[in-house]
Formats: C-alpha cells, sequence, structure tokens
C-alpha cells in the first residue's frame, strides 16, 4: 500500500520523518472555518503522545499504559469503534516508567499494526480483524526497561529500542522479522565492540569515535552495564543507502562525577545498516553528557545544499541546544547553529565534532550550579519537528527552560531510579517556556518564532497547504501560517496537548486534522500524575517549572477530528 | 517568705519540665525490643463487611513516630534506597506525592510500612528482603512527615538534600483522615 497524503501510516509520516502532509484542501485562506468532525474518548488521562494513524478508511489509536489499540470506522458517521484491542500489560510497568506511562505510537505495515507495550513487549495485531497475530518480549521491567518508543518497519524488519535511561539499564535497538516476530539482531550502544555490532564496516568520521572497545574504555570498569544511552525516541531509515538513524539517550547516572570518560555510545546518533544492524557510523553530540542530554530527538533525511551540489543530510534539532546538519553518509557535522539560548555549551567544534563545554556550569557534588540552559529536558524534548519542502523550513516545537542542579553519588538498586541529581527548572531569559521556531536549515537561523507562555511538548504538522499545526500544554490546538507564522485558527480542547497531530484523506475525499489532547508526559506529570507543586524537585525538577499547570488543564485523552464545513 | 518563694521556684522548675516533656520524643532505652517484623496484612481498607472492627494502630507506631533517631535514618534511607528517585521530597514523580493529604493505600504509619515492606500494584516494588523491618518502620516515619505528622521538635531541621527545599520543619501537617486510614 502506498504511503500517500490520503494516509498515515507511522508517526513520522513517512521515512524521511517530515510531518509534511501534501494535502492542500485547508488553506491559510479558510482554515479560519475549520471545525469538529467527530471527537472520541480513549477512556485513559495519563500523558497521550501518539498520534493517530489513518489506513484506507480506518484510524487506528494507540493509547498510554494500559497501551488499548481501537480501530475507527471511518467511513461510518461519527467514526464508531471497529474493535478493540487490549495488551494488558503488567501494572508493575507504571513504577519504572520514568515520565509517565506513554506510548509514542503505532505503525502500519502490510496489513499489519506494529506497537509496544509499555511492559516490554512488542506486538502485531491485525488491521482488519483485530486479532494479535504475534507478541515478542523484548524488555525487562525488573531491571527497569520499559518500552515507550514507536517501532519503525522498513524492509520487512520491525524496529525497536528500550527506555529507562534513569534506571541505570543498558541501552539497545532491536530488529523483529516483521511477518513472525523473531528477533533479527540486537545491538547494545554500550559495551564491547561485538555487542555494539561494530566491525569493519564501522566507518566515524571523528577520530574521537574511533578505537576498539570504546563502549567500554569509556566509562569506569563496568558502569557500561547500567549505562543507559536507551531508544526511546525516533528512527528515520534511508531506503537507498538501507541505513537507519537513531539516537541514543543519556548516560546513567545523571550525576556526571560517577561516569568519568566519554561514555560512548551514548548521547549521539548511529547510523546502521537495516538488515545487519552493523554500525556504520556515530556521532556523538554531547560527550561525557553533563545534564541528561538525550539525543533522542528525530533525524529529518533531507537533500541539502552543499556548495553546487545536493547532499543526502541529517537534519537535528538536537537537546543540548544545537541545530545539526550532518553529511548522513559519514556522519560528518556540517553546521551546528544554536537555536535557543545556551550557556552551558560555548559551541560544537566541527574540526573534532566535539560540543565545547562550559567549565562553571559542570555539576559537581557539593554545591549546586545554577542557571544552566538548557536544562535537563534540552532545547527540545521528544516532541518532533516538521520539515514543510515547500518552505524550506523546519517548524520545531522546544523550550526556553534553565535550571539549577546539584548532584550526589546515586546507588544502583536494579528496577529503581539511578540519577543521583536533584534539579530545579524555571523558566529561561524572557520568562516564556516554550517557542515555537520556524528554522531555516540554509540559512542557519530563525525565520520566524511563536512565544508560547507554557513549554512546548506538542509535535508539529505541516501542510503543502501552507500551514503549521501544534498544541500547548494548557490545551489550545493552533494553526499558523508556515511562511510568517501568523495564528490563524485556534481550538481549545479539553486537556493540554503533547499529542503528534496528524493530517489525511477521508473517504469522502476531505481533508481532515487530527490530535489527541491529554495532557501528561514529563512536563505534565503533575497533572496526570496529581503531584505536589510544593516540592520543587518533583518529577526531576520540572515540577518547578509548571507549578500553574494544574490551574490551567485538567487531565484526559480525547481524540478531536477537524474539517471545513459544508 | 524564704521557704515559700523556694517551693514556688521548684514548682515552676516542675512546670517548665512537665510541659517539656509533653514535646519531647520518647525514648524507651531500656525497653523490650519490639517484635521485628512488619505488620504484614496491614490492610489499607476502612471497610470491613459484617461490621468487624478497624484494626487498631500498631503499638509501635510511636516509638518509631516521635523519635528523632528514626526519622533521621528513615530520611539517610529515602535516599539511599533511591525512594527519592520516584517520590523526590514528597511531592511525586514516577511514584505518588507523599506530602499531601491523599493516601491510595492508607496513611497509618503501620499502613506504610505495609506498602513498602510488601509492595503496591502500580508499580511499588516491595522492600521486605532489601531492609530490616526496624528499616522499613524509619522510612514509613519519614515519609509521614513529609506531610507534617511527625512532632517537629522531632524531625530534621535541615534537609539532607542539595537543593532548594524548606526543611521538615516548616512542612504544614496535613489532614489524614480519623483512623488515619484516609484512602481515596
Amino acid at each position: 500500500m502506498p504511503n500517500d497524503d490520503g494516509n498515515w501510516i507511522m508517526p513520522g509520516k513517512d521515512y524521511a520523518s517530515s510531518r509534511f502532509s501534501g494535502l492542500t484542501e485547508i488553506t491559510p485562506a479558510n482554515v479560519k472555518g475549520l471545525g469538529l468532525a467527530f471527537t472520541f474518548a480513549t477512556g485513559t488521562t495519563k500523558g497521550f503522545e501518539a498520534p493517530p494513524l489513518v489506513v484506507d478508511g480506518t484510524m487506528y489509536v494507540i493509547t498510554p499504559f494500559p497501551n488499548y489499540l481501537y480501530a475507527l470506522d471511518l467511513t461510518q458517521d461519527g467514526a464508531p469503534a471497529k474493535w478493540v484491542f487490549k495488551p494488558k500489560p503488567a501494572a508493575a510497568a507504571q513504577g519504572v516508567a520514568c515520565c509517565d506511562v506513554v506510548n509514542r505510537g503505532a505503525v502500519y505495515s502490510d496489513g499489519k499494526i506494529f506497537f509496544n507495550t509499555l511492559d516490554g513487549n512488542t506486538i502485531a495485531v491485525d488491521a482488519k480483524s483485530g486479532k494479535q497475530v504475534w507478541r515478542t518480549t523484548l524488555a525487562n521491567i525488573q531491571k527497569g526497561e520499559t518500552i515507550t518508543m514507536a517501532p519503525l518497519v522498513a524492509d520487512g524488519k520491525v524496529l525497536v529500542g528500550n527506555s529507562g535511561g534513569e534506571m541505570g539499564v543498558r541501552g539497545w535497538i532491536a530488529a523483529l522479522d516483521a511477518g513472525r516476530g523473531k528477533l533479527a539482531w540486537k545491538a547494545y550502544n554500550t559495551g564491547p565492540d561485538k555487542d555494539v555490532l561494530i566491525g569493519p564496516d564501522f566507518k566515524p568520521y571523528y577520530a574521537g569515535e574511533k578505537g576498539k572497545d570504546l563502549g567500554v574504555k569509556t566509562w569506569p570498569p563496568d558502569a557500561w552495564k547500567i549505562g543507559g544511552a536507551t531508544v526511546w525516541g525516533w528512527i528515520s531509515y534511508d531506503p537507498e543507502l538501507k541505513l537507519i538513524y537513531y539516537g541514543t539517550s543519556n548516560p546513567g547516572p545523571w550525576n556526571p562525577e560517577q561516569r568519568p570518560g566519554d561514555n560512548k555510545w551514548a548521547t549521539g546518533v548511529f547510523a546502521r545498516d537495516i538488515s545487519s544492524g552493523k554500525a556504520r557510523w556515530f556521532y556523538q553530540s554531547t560527550s561525557h553528557d553533563l545534564y541528561d542530554h538525550d539525543d533522542i530527538n528525530e533525524s529529518i533525511l533531507v537533500d541539502y545544499p552543499v556548495g553546487k551540489e545536493r547532499i543526502p543530510a541529517l537534519l537535528r534539532p538536537g537537546r543540548n541546544g544545537f541545530f545539526y546538519v550532518m553529511d548522513r553518509r559519514n556522519g560528518r557535522v556540517i553546521a551546528a547553529t544554536p537555536y535557543g539560548f545556551i550557556n552551558a555549551a560555548k559551541g560544537v567544534d566541527l574540526k573534532s565534532g566535539r560540543l565545547i563545554p562550559v567549565p562553571e556550569k559542570e555539576p559537581k557534588s557539593g554545591r549546586v550550579v545554577r542557571n544552566i540552559c538548557p536544562a535537563a529536558p534540552g532545547m527540545k524534548d521528544w516532541n518532533p519537528a516538521a520539515f514543510n519542502p515547500l518552505t524550506g523550513l523546519v517548524y520545531i516545537p522546544h523550550l526556553n527552560l534553565c535550571m539549577d542542579e546539584g548532584v550526589m553519588e546515586a546507588n544502583y538498586i536494579a528496577g529503581t531510579p539511578y540519577v543521583g541529581a536533584e534539579v530545579k527548572m524555571y523558566a529561561g531569559p524572557g520568562g516564556n517556556r516554550g517557542v515555537f521556531t520556524a528554522w531555516d536549515p540554509v540559512q542557519r537561523k530563525p525565520r520566524w518564532e511563536i512565544k508560547e507562555d507554557l513549554p512546548l511538548f506538542s509535535p508539529a504538522l505541516t501542510t503543502a497547504g501552507g500551514l503549521v499545526f501544534y498544541g500547548t500544554m494548557d490545551g489550545w490546538f493552533k494553526a499558523v501560517d508556515a511562511r510568517d507564522g501568523k495564528l490563524l485558527w485556534r481550538f481549545k480542547a479539553g486537556s493540554g496537548i503533547i499529542g503528534q497531530p496528524i493530517s489525511y484523506r477521508g473517504p469522502d475525499g476531505r481533508q481532515y486534522v487530527a490530535v489527541v489532547a491529554g495532557v501528561g508526559g514529563w512536563a505534565g506529570a503533575i497533572v496526570s500524575g496529581n503531584l505536589d507543586p510544593r516540592d520543587p524537585t518533583a518529577a526531576l525538577g520540572m515540577v518547578n517549572a509548571v507549578k500553574d499547570l494544574p490551574n490551567k488543564t485538567t487531565a484526559g485523552g480525547m481524540l478531536y477530528v477537524f474539517r471545513l464545513p459544508g | 517568705m524564704y521557704s515559700g518563694s523556694r517551693v514556688s521556684l521548684l514548682l515552676g522548675a516542675a512546670l517548665i519540665l512537665a510541659v517539656g516533656a509533653c514535646d519531647r520524643e520518647e525514648r524507651q532505652s531500656r525497653s523490650k525490643p519490639l517484635a521485628e517484623n512488619v505488620p504484614a496484612g496491614q490492610s489499607p481498607d476502612t471497610v470491613y463487611p459484617g461490621g468487624a472492627p478497624v484494626p487498631p494502630l500498631d503499638p509501635r507506631a510511636a516509638a518509631y513516630e516521635r523519635n528523632a533517631n528514626a526519622l533521621s535514618q528513615g530520611q539517610q534511607l529515602y535516599m539511599q534506597m533511591n525512594c527519592v528517585g520516584c517520590h523526590f521530597h514528597g511531592g511525586g514523580g514516577m511514584g505518588p506525592a507523599l506530602m499531601d493529604d491523599e493516601w491510595r493505600y492508607g496513611g497509618r504509619i503501620d499502613q506504610i510500612a505495609a506498602s513498602i515492606a510488601e509492595g503496591r500494584p502500580n508499580g511499588m516494588p516491595a522492600w521486605r528482603d532489601k531492609l530490616t523491618s526496624d528499616q522499613i518502620w524509619q522510612i514509613a516515619a519519614y515519609v509521614r512527615s513529609m506531610s507534617g505528622q511527625a512532632p517537629k521538635d522531632a524531625v530534621s531541621s535541615r534537609a539532607d538534600e542539595v537543593s532548594n527545599t524548606e526543611p521538615m520543619t516548616q512542612t504544614k501537617r496535613e489532614t489524614v483522615r480519623s483512623a488515619d486510614a484516609a484512602q481515596r
């Protein structure tokens, strides 16, 4: 089945993770008339980060824990449910999920819906009948592993990675055979080369990534076994190079004094061969991460002008605050430009590829380091940007948060948090906690920006009609002009929005826009987890930055679908 | 005159002692040792079909809850055993907040001790095999102090952690409903 603009079969829309819809019915001129077509209550009240999928007249919705999968019949008035699949994940998994019990999406391929459960299973369900085709257990909650990411399905493989960078797990990515769910390969992101699937094909661009068993040698003895480097974000795929691209999470624990060294292969990008899993290159954007600056953010694949030619490139709005343009054939950094306020790093040395930290911002035990920008969730967290090839802009929903941090020795106890840091976050310069930036990757500067009061944890959607959609944590779903960022339409949802908006063509031939409202996740846990705002350190220090959120929204889990009147 | 003032002085001193004694923590240095077990089966429920009475508070409660040493040991263990990683300094995160007036599994110290020992089904691990009963009671006492249940002269006057939480002596006392078995 072609991945045309009528359907939306994977969270990133396509293997390039563009989040771009080619539909043109809804435009800046008529978006004012956008109204509700139907709604659907998912029956959950935890952070809703997943997008709906649309496949030939059926919409699929995967919920946060307990990970219900609904099929809604778009050919019927009001889109009634056809079936619901309940995978019944272990309740105990909720106790090892660092940042709410979220799920970032399902994927459709070849008649099946693939998704992960919080308790570490990958499941294939028949898209028509809603019956389970296979189920494979990959993660172990006893060790603190969960799975929250959306799988990527390509070349007959289902790619899945673990979560648990705050629990002292060892990060990995696995490929399952899409037909039967059997393990094809599994690559760890720490440890000896044979576990990381590093062999003769591994040709990183920078000298710092070259050498034997760096996944062992850049850690204190045995620390790599509990060193994080998980895969809870996004995977992109280049069908021509047959390479997958994904980022690795923070090293554990957060306390950097417990893990002297570069901590490979945490906080960087891997390119791997999809059929064998063998590593082709790696680039560590943040060596010896000091601040939980995971590098799991999306990689947007584009052709990028360098001199007179166009090269296959990766665009990465990084958590450390730099917007990276990279050559995706070899991992060379073409540009790394700040896209917000940074005081924890001076820049990126393009010769060595290394981030240049600011020494006085380095956390040390026995003191509290104040005003570190960007804070632990970075300049941008997991919520992906969208790329519109018609404007050439990357639309980045991101953060403007700084933090105070103190560190202390973390004890490793399997299945419990392994962090060793006390954090307190607050708004960065200007006082606004969120920013929506239209970034010009060629000019390497913002074209326009929208300041948002609350932190932005909603992904972006952009359309050929010339629009950009995103949501806010107090429940506004907005449409802005892709050219200048002018607010053209907005709708107040019943809960804050951190879900991924999509656009599709309905069975009636009309363009629809859909999003699920359901506040939660790391930033919204104060609402979905009923946390107490009097403790500034709660939820890893995030609560201090969003103390006002419980007055502005309530928990929910409601799908909203919009279209033009008539 | 002389003897009279002496008597009143003595009386006054006795009064001061008595007033002071009211708020002092109780330390029984030569009491019988307490049984080394956590009250298993201390249900968080308040409904007993057939009208059976709510079980009385475990007699060990006061020995831990009003004891500065137990509270400070509990505070240290709370950090060392990574309770802080889920519940932080009472505000919650992966686990629920502990400084408010809501108790899923009962807010009585024996109920909290039971939750720590046995674990709870939505993610609270069971600590029975990792900690002694004494340690579990100490943590339970510290947890109660987060919502201001412990006497102010028994709690620590400064936080152990490096950040900006208020000292325990400033903690507001939350209402824990009758029988301390409030649950919502």
